[in-house]
């Protein structure tokens, strides 16, 4: 799926880019070193925004476009950050086949977000998510890692304001 | 050398160990079709054209036969290999008409129309280009660059550019991003190309297997200058222009057209067909002049030519820090240009703005360079147009001249005298030999005998070479690609390498290889050494003057005596010198 980029401000601290940087510090010149320093710049950020990406370019000396591509590529890696308001929609195959493709159609309908995107304000984040391992409850739902199961489109909006 | 035994087609043959299939079968004359190979630079079995069957040794016996990529697969001992069966070309098909499935069928009106590689392996294989049907990547065309176009719709994912920009060039502005049915060859967060760090090399254009990328074309501008009554239209031609435009209208590459073009864009209605060779002396004697300024009233060393503006470009975003390095000399096509507004302006009585000055040269990365601000002595743009060899070719054919017909024609005066050093510019080590010619003269102050520097000559990505001018020691180094340059100025930041002068051409091998030269389709570039079949013109033409040194010509001597007066005048400065830009990432 082509990933969407962020239009969430970015807020770094001192104490983030210390850690990154010591990270990148430590992987450079090391062979097959961009995989597990942008996994360690996900840790620290919570998501891999382009400032993240550029500064790891020019640490690891590794083109942009070659970071971008590795981070656009793996489905681990997060370029929008989570909301504060953070739902999740699981597409695994039980959930899947049990209608949970309704209930992201109804997330999107909510918060005028598709998967992979957060609002610019940084209230809503909304990501489909593989398996997470609760297919007795299928379909489920997730907002702030709280588990919302057996549902069906009708309950969406009730479960997203009780975060509002 | 060990040798191995294998048999093609069921002809037997001997190898070097360690080849691969596809070579084995090249040294055997047998073509085996490829898409997404490069040798040496892009090396990676994707896109399964080049599938060949192959059965190998199983203890005493052969193996059963399987299908592998032929452009990676190294022969082994006994090897049987099939090339053109019936279930191999079936395959072949197969993944064309697959590619074909998403890729935009607009041949008609594609720039690479007849030198596209897809397109003849489809006709080759007799393919249905609505086999499959179905939906297509979304793609949009990115034209920010003055100089690069990129449409995705065209592109095949061979990944060419992409090997050429990182793996050859070592700046890799545009990889694959995302993931399946999405992958696109992109930018860094889809930035414009316009907004990256792209020198405009166009390394990746004469890489394109395809359309997906190509030189913004700047032909209808010129025709339209040319039709425009009220405007005075000259053209110039680099040094290497006249080695390559045949290559345009079927000549074999290495063959000197130069009479023929002088003669089509005589007839294209040019008002001044004039040869670049001209400031490529005159960029000579300012830029040794400033170099022997630089040396002896202690200026900034070493001093790097300032030619080529992929080069230049490259280095304010990756070597903002050597920028005082550069020479400050305009680049030959520049110093053309400001000639013409300037100088020849005032000789013909013109207002600069009635002149179009276009110029014809081998580079994409001269289109940027006209847009360069400091770049307007007369008050208005130096240069007008620039057009690639490719756009010039194109020009030729449009207004149905027969280009192999013509007869041999000559440069218009007043400019057009040169010397052998201006010629050899166009491949690297050349502005490099030119500049030792006059440095020489002026630092022993006599006339040097001998005015060849073979030291300096050849397709080498770096080469050193150490002379002695009269108890004046000089310390060059010349780099071609910009891989090779960005590891020269390392070793010289580091002081590993202690050199005064350097050259420096962003494309591997010089403008012979610029990124607007025209198309050579991959089966020619992986077993020609084009850079050096291309050079070589340029050096016999140099060997055959008898006028070999930029301050004999008496073409520059004229402009010095009538407009600038002494190399280095603040004249020359106000006109044929420029200011660089610290850009950084």
């Amino acid at each position: 799926m082509k990933k969407k980029l962020t239009s969430v401000t970015f807020n770094d601290s001192a104490e983030k880019r210390e850690k990154l940087l010591a990270v990148i510090e430590e992987y450079k010149g090391k062979e097959g070193n961009l995989l597990p320093v942008l996994q360690k710049a996900q840790e620290i950020y919570g998501y891999l925004p382009p400032e993240v990406q550029k500064t790891v370019a020019l640490g690891l000396e590794v083109p942009e476009a070659e970071v971008f591509g590795v981070a656009s590529f793996y489905a681990q890696f997060k370029l929008n950050p989570d909301g504060d308001i953070a739902i999740a929609v699981c597409l695994g195959t039980a959930c899947y086949v049990k209608g949970s493709g309704q209930l992201a159609d109804k997330v999107t309908e909510i918060v005028g977000l598709h998967p992979g995107e957060t609002t610019s304000d940084g209230k809503y984040s909304f990501e489909a998510t593989r398996c997470i391992g609760a297919c007795g409850l299928a379909p489920v739902m997730t907002v702030n890692g709280d588990v919302y199961g057996r549902l069906t489109p009708a309950d969406v909006a009730g479960i997203i304001r009780k975060y509002q | 050398m060990d040798m191995l035994n294998i048999k093609i087609n069921g002809v037997s043959y001997q190898v070097p160990k360690g080849v691969t299939v596809l070579e084995a079968a090249k040294a055997a004359e047998i073509d085996i079709p490829t898409l997404c190979y490069l040798k040496d630079i892009n090396e990676i079995g994707a896109c399964r054209l080049c599938l060949v069957e192959v059965q190998e040794m199983r203890g005493p016996s052969l193996g059963p036969a399987r299908m592998v990529t032929a452009c990676v697969y190294p022969v082994t001992e006994g090897m049987s290999i099939v090339t053109n069966s019936e279930k191999i070309k079936k395959s072949r098909k197969l993944n064309l008409e697959l590619l074909l499935s998403n890729h935009n069928k607009e041949c008609l009106s594609c720039v690479r129309s007849t030198t596209c590689e897809l397109q003849k392996l489809c006709r080759d294989y007799g393919v249905d280009e609505n086999h499959f049907s179905g939906k297509k990547t979304q793609t949009a065309i990115d034209d920010s660059s003055v100089a690069i176009i990129r449409d995705n719709s065209k592109c095949v994912l061979c990944r060419r550019c992409v090997a050429a920009c990182k793996n050859m060039q070592d700046i890799g502005v545009i990889g694959a991003v995302n993931r399946g049915f999405d992958t696109v060859i992109g930018t860094s967060f889809d930035k414009d190309l316009a907004s990256t760090t792209c020198v405009n090399c166009g390394q990746c254009i004469v890489a394109c297997p395809t359309g997906a990328l190509h030189e913004r074309d700047d032909t209808d501008k010129v025709f339209a200058a040319l039709d425009d009554p009220t405007k005075h239209v000259y053209i110039c031609t680099a040094p290497s222009v006249r080695a390559q435009i045949g290559e345009c209208f079927g000549y074999e590459p290495g063959t000197d057209c130069e009479g023929k073009m002088v003669a089509a864009l005589k007839r294209l209605g040019f008002d001044g067909v004039f040869d670049m060779n001209l400031t490529a002396d005159l960029t000579i004697v300012e830029e040794a002049t400033e170099l022997v300024e630089r040396m002896t009233k202690g200026g900034t060393l070493p001093m790097i030519t300032s030619c080529s503006p992929g080069w230049i470009k490259y280095c304010e975003h990756y070597f903002p820090e050597m920028t005082e390095n550069l020479s400050t000399c305009k680049s030959p096509q520049q110093m053309f240009g400001a000639v013409m507004k300037t100088y020849f302006a005032q000789k013909m009585g013109y207002d600069p703005k009635d002149i179009v000055f276009v110029s014809a040269i081998p580079c994409t990365a001269k289109k940027f360079e006209v847009g360069r601000p400091d770049q307007n002595a007369g008050g208005v743009p130096d240069v007008d147009v620039a057009i690639t060899t490719r756009e010039v070719g194109r020009m030729i054919e449009r207004a149905g001249i027969n280009f192999r017909a013509l007869k041999d024609e000559k440069f218009d005066e007043p400019f057009e005298i040169s010397s052998g050093a201006g010629v050899i510019f166009g491949a690297t080590g050349g502005v490099m030999e030119a500049a030792l010619r006059y440095a020489a003269e002026i630092v022993l102050g006599k006339k040097i005998e001998k005015v060849d520097f073979p030291e300096v000559r050849g397709t080498e990505g770096i080469k050193f070479a150490s002379y002695d001018l009269g108890g004046t020691k000089i310390n060059v180094a010349v780099a071609s690609g910009t891989k090779n340059a960005k590891k020269l100025l390392r070793g010289v930041q580091s002081g590993e390498y202690d050199v005064q002068f350097i050259e420096i051409m962003a494309c591997p091998g010089g403008c012979v290889n610029g990124g607007g030269q025209p198309y050579q389709p991959a089966s020619v570039r992986n077993s020609v050494d084009l850079r050096a079949v291309r050079a070589k013109v340029l050096y016999n033409d140099d060997a055959s003057r008898d006028l070999r040194k930029s301050q004999d010509n008496s073409g520059v001597k004229r402009l010095y005596d009538e407009f600038f007066g002494t190399p280095g005048s603040h004249k020359a400065h106000e006109v044929l010198h420029t200011s660089y830009i610290k850009r950084g990432m």
